[in-house]
């Protein structure tokens, strides 16, 4: 073992979501830094994200991924942190930072168990060796282990608070590590490391509920954000739900080949989003957007498609992978699942139509949003070709030598099939539900025949709720993150600074009240000094004499 | 036909040596028209040098361990003391030296004389294997002392040298007391005994009166404790340090502390060997006493000689700390504490010569304010000096403390340790407050550093000499361990 890398169906498939749509986003970068003072600071941190993102998954052992897992956590907090001059900045970088360091712990845990195991972290090592080596109660501990490890960077319930926040950074970062690669990392881990879920039951059911939970959870935050990055900070929770949904049933293949519809069509969302953003002047609020089709005709179509192909449109990329995580869930008898995913499904085209229409849509309600102007080319031209990707990465599983999943088959393993309703009534049921969610958008936002304000008001205080995402982050700070600081502040202003520095200071203040004292008895006098002497020469005889 | 005892006189001519050319010195200064100082510590050099080759020659002596009628022992014991004293000697002159080309009318020649007489008696001590001759030789070095003392005649000086004689003397006469009653006790002064039984074979033979010799044991402590300066017989050390001539200080420092200890150590540790469990709690508990007078008393002191003094005293704690395990690695252990303090030492008071360049006023731990800006190499000398008399890696200082401790621990005197230790922390404070000092005051105004390019040198030679034990301390050890007194 030592820094070995491992190049197969699985980590190949990474490599090329990462530097493919990373290349397309450093190019928009380009044009979207443009004029930063930190232009260069900023691209070198990029690179070393990609840098650690290629280690994470071309590891051939735990440790290499564990340097990725930590230099990708670095580099989001140095870029979420980009703009540290506004103090919320800084905050939100902190926290996406100590965030992700409860999973990363746990899951450092967990690779300190494997190696206690089996003396080794490699992965071929390690998988062939899981079947005799662990019981399946230490098959179950690891694996809460490393998922907790990707709970904390894939953003799920309950350790996804990070994200929202992380969108202080630029949206180029937002693109390229909180929604197509970095987050994505979770997702590969539970892949890499199925044949461990796998030993134990427990883990895997654990990853699909965490999986639908957080899929809908997330989806009832983003229907009320404000802030058009939020609104895609919370999709991308809940399409990362939807991977693990996959994972959680056993088909990695699905888990990955979301993985790469969603890098597509997110990343062209946020590039899309940053696009407006920068036509309007650095304006982030869709209630001051409005009628924008008309002066960024080509970030609205590029947007378009991205928001169709997420919100499962046929044939763009998302109506293929939601659909395959929805058919296995279908076929192998998980009714619930299947219905919580719909749901998910259902508000996703929701949120995203929602974004559409107001965005692009009915008249400008700002004086920016009057003002706004289209992208340069250096920001549209990485958009098109997004939008070309994601209309068609969908098709990766149309073809039977296409199919992304029997590419990875070799790794993943098949995936699992059953009986159950058939695959087009399934997709038209799906197609009907988006369509549905993109109709009552329209007819609420796009219209103009409601007072959608109004309506908003009327529903409070469900929006304001789910604007705050359901008040976990206000739950998480009255229940753990005050007290952690009022014992903090106990330790460092009482027990520190009174009780221990007191008592250091109160020894020395002694000692120097006691040398003080000494320095009188040196009063100069020989008689003083003889009398010491001679008092000391009666004390040794004195113990002679007791002596003998 | 009366036997004539063979008079060997070989052991005892680095002393025959020193005394010789003490009186060639004291002739030059009476005859010559104007006594330069030069000529003077070429005369000492020539006394000391040669009195160094006869000492190493000593090393591998084949004939007989006790000469002169059992007066002398020839050990590699004494030859090490002997070379650490000459040592002593040959720096202190080359102080003196500079000291006096600063000051010429302060100059007084008979420094060189009196200091080699000192030496002379200071070699003689850790040589002696009779009470009577280590009485004689301490007289000898005490009487040189006292007169160095006050050698410039200033008030402070001379109040100082009055001082030290008169509680001196206080403390010969209990010295001498001492050796009356192991006379009663033994029916001989010998420490080991060839032709007759000596004190040692008495006490193992239990031939002799045991109150007797206790009593004697408790008297020749006061008597030592007092030229080592152990607390409580150390009054006169800090009024001493600060009224002598720095280059007096430095010599004196640093060789009267290895004559007294080595000769301590003879006495105790062989001659007393069969009271061993009677004399280690008096060692222990001057070796507390010593220790936390020495530590605590310096904080509040703000002359730095005085601050030395005190020093002084807590590693004179130190090394009686040693001493508690009567065995080779305790007196090892105190044998290479006693090298690196007087090396430490010398190199220090050079500094403290140094660091004024008029006279003795400036030894203010104000005149040491911003001395890194003012003369860097001095700043660093000086932290290297007092890094090592705290205790700090990597010098001789640290190894030194560590190795006396670990002896106090092998022989179960884990308390004494911890007091030592807990000490140091203490004695961390005002050492490094010379540091600061030194580094981060804003320069005192209107004190100017010596240039002296001698003493310079002679520091920055014992600084290395300093940080080299700290990192290869076998280079000492390897020497002092086959020169250990006792092989058990």
């Amino acid at each position: 073992m030592g820094t070995d890398l491992r190049l197969d169906s699985v980590s190949a498939t990474m490599i090329l979501v990462i530097t493919g749509i990373g290349a397309l986003i450093h190019v928009y970068a380009i044009g979207y830094m443009a004029g930063d003072p930190r232009y260069g600071r900023f691209f070198s941190y990029m690179n070393l994200f990609v840098f650690f993102m290629l280690m994470l998954v071309l590891g051939a052992n735990y440790l290499v991924l564990y340097l990725g897992w930590e230099g990708v956590g670095l580099c989001s907090y140095l870029l979420i942190g980009f703009w540290s001059d506004v103090p919320a900045n800084a905050e939100a970088a902190k926290k996406a930072f100590i965030t992700t360091r409860i999973g990363d712990t746990l899951m450092l845990v967990g690779l300190a168990l494997i190696v206690f195991r089996f003396g080794t972290l490699d992965f071929e090592a390690v998988f062939g060796a899981a079947g005799t080596v662990l019981t399946k109660d230490a098959a179950t501990a690891i694996a809460l282990l490393l998922f907790a490890g990707a709970i904390g960077k894939s953003a799920q319930v309950p350790l996804h608070v990070w994200l929202p926040d992380a969108m202080a950074g630029p949206t180029p970062v937002s693109a390229l590590i909180h929604a197509a690669t970095m987050v994505t990392a979770g997702v590969y881990l539970v892949v890499r490391s199925h044949v461990l879920f796998e030993l134990s039951g427990v883990a895997l059911t654990v990853v699909l509920v965490v999986g639908v939970v957080t899929a809908v959870f997330a989806a009832t935050c983003a229907v009320a954000q404000q802030d058009i990055k939020r609104v895609l900070a919370y999709s991308t929770i809940s399409q990362l739900g939807f991977m693990f949904m996959a994972a959680g049933m056993r088909a990695y293949g699905v888990a990955m080949f979301f993985l790469v519809a969603h890098a597509f069509y997110k990343a062209l969302l946020f590039l899309g989003a940053g696009s407006v953003i920068h036509g309007m002047h650095d304006e982030q609020d869709l209630r001051r957007m409005g009628g924008l089709r008309r002066l960024l005709p080509i970030t609205f179509a590029t947007f378009l498609v991205g928001a169709l192909a997420q919100a499962g449109i046929p044939p763009l990329a998302g109506f293929f992978a939601k659909d395959a995580v929805l058919e296995v869930a279908q076929h192998t008898g998980r009714a619930a699942v299947y219905a919580l995913g719909s749901i998910a499904a259902f508000l996703s085209a929701f949120y995203l139509g929602r974004v559409l229409f107001l965005t692009f849509f009915g008249e400008p309600r700002s004086d920016r949003a009057r003002d706004a102007h289209e992208a340069p080319p250096v920001l549209w031209v990485p958009l098109a070709v997004l939008a070309v990707g994601a209309a068609t990465a969908g098709w990766l599983t149309l073809t039977p030598e296409g199919r992304l999943t029997g590419f990875l088959e070799g790794i993943t393993g098949p995936t699992p099939a059953g009986q159950g309703v058939a695959v087009a009534a399934l997709a038209a049921v799906a197609t009907v539900i988006s369509l549905v969610a993109l109709a009552s958008t329209w007819w609420i936002y796009g219209s103009g025949r409601v007072d959608w304000v109004g309506f908003r008001e009327r529903l409070e205080p469900l929006p304001r709720a789910a604007l705050n995402g359901w008040y976990v982050d206000r739950a998480y700070d009255t229940a753990l993150v005050q007290p952690a600081k009022a014992g903090a502040w106990i330790t460092a202003y009482v027990l520190d600074a009174r009780i221990i520095d007191g008592a250091v200071n109160a020894i020395g203040g002694g000692v120097k009240l006691l040398a003080d004292g000494g320095r009188h008895l040196q009063t100069g006098f020989v008689r003083s000094y003889a009398l010491a002497v001679f008092l000391g020469a009666v004390t040794i005889l004195v113990y002679v004499g007791v002596r003998s | 036909m009366i036997p004539t005892p063979a008079l060997e006189f070989r052991p005892i001519l680095p002393e025959i040596l020193l005394c010789t050319f003490a009186i060639v010195g004291m002739l030059y200064e009476a005859f010559a028209r104007r006594p330069d100082p030069v000529p003077h510590l070429a005369i000492a050099i020539v006394g000391i040098g040669p009195a160094a080759v006869t000492a190493y020659a000593l090393w591998d002596w084949s004939g007989p361990s006790y000469v002169l009628g059992d007066t002398v022992a020839v050990d590699r014991f004494s030859v090490v003391s002997r070379f650490v004293l000459l040592g002593a000697a040959f720096v202190g002159c080359l102080y003196y030296t500079h000291y006096a080309s600063r000051d010429p009318g302060s100059f007084r020649g008979e420094f060189y004389p009196l200091t080699l007489f000192a030496t002379a008696g200071m070699t003689l001590i850790t040589a002696a294997n009779d009470l009577i001759v280590i009485f004689l030789a301490l007289e000898l070095l005490s009487l040189s002392l006292y007169v160095l003392t006050g050698i410039t005649g200033r008030r402070r000086a001379s109040e100082a040298a009055m001082k030290y004689f008169l509680l001196g003397a206080f403390s010969s006469a209990f010295f001498l007391y001492g050796v009356a009653m192991a006379y009663g006790a033994a029916t001989s002064t010998k420490i080991v005994g060839v032709a007759a039984p000596g004190i040692v074979q008495a006490l193992a033979g239990q031939t002799g009166s045991q109150a007797l010799a206790l009593l004697a044991m408790a008297l020749l402590v006061v008597g030592f404790a007092f030229k080592v300066s152990a607390a409580p017989f150390h009054m006169w050390t800090p009024d001493v340090y600060q009224g002598a001539p720095t280059p007096v200080v430095a010599f004196m420092g640093a060789a009267t502390k290895v004559a007294a200890f080595f000769a301590l150590i003879r006495v105790f540790d062989v001659g007393l060997q069969p009271l061993t469990w009677d004399w280690t709690p008096v060692i222990y508990g001057l070796a507390v006493v010593s220790i936390v007078v020495g530590s605590v008393v310096a904080i509040a002191q703000r002359d730095v000689k005085r601050l030395l003094a005190y020093s002084s005293i807590a590693h004179a704690g130190f090394i009686l700390t040693g001493l508690t395990a009567a065995n080779s690695t305790g007196i090892g252990a105190a044998m290479f504490y006693l090298v690196a303090y007087a090396v430490v030492t010398l190199g220090a008071f050079g500094i403290v010569m140094l660091v004024s360049a008029r006279g003795e006023e400036q030894t203010s731990l104000d005149a040491y304010a911003g001395l890194a800006r003012r003369s860097p190499g001095l700043a660093a000398l000086m932290t290297v000096f007092l890094l090592s008399l705290g205790g700090i890696p990597p010098t001789a200082g640290f190894i030194a403390k560590v190795t006396v401790f670990s002896a106090a621990i092998g022989a179960g005197n884990w308390p004494l340790a911890v007091v030592g230790v807990v000490a140091s922390v203490v004695a961390a404070y005002f050492y490094v407050r010379v540091i600061v000092y030194m580094y981060m005051r804003e320069p005192a105004e209107g004190i100017e550093s010596d240039d002296g390019v001698m003493p310079r040198i002679a520091a920055g030679v014992l600084a290395a000499g300093i940080v080299v034990l700290g990192i290869f301390p076998g280079i000492l050890t390897g020497i002092l361990e086959p020169a250990s007194i006792v092989r058990w």
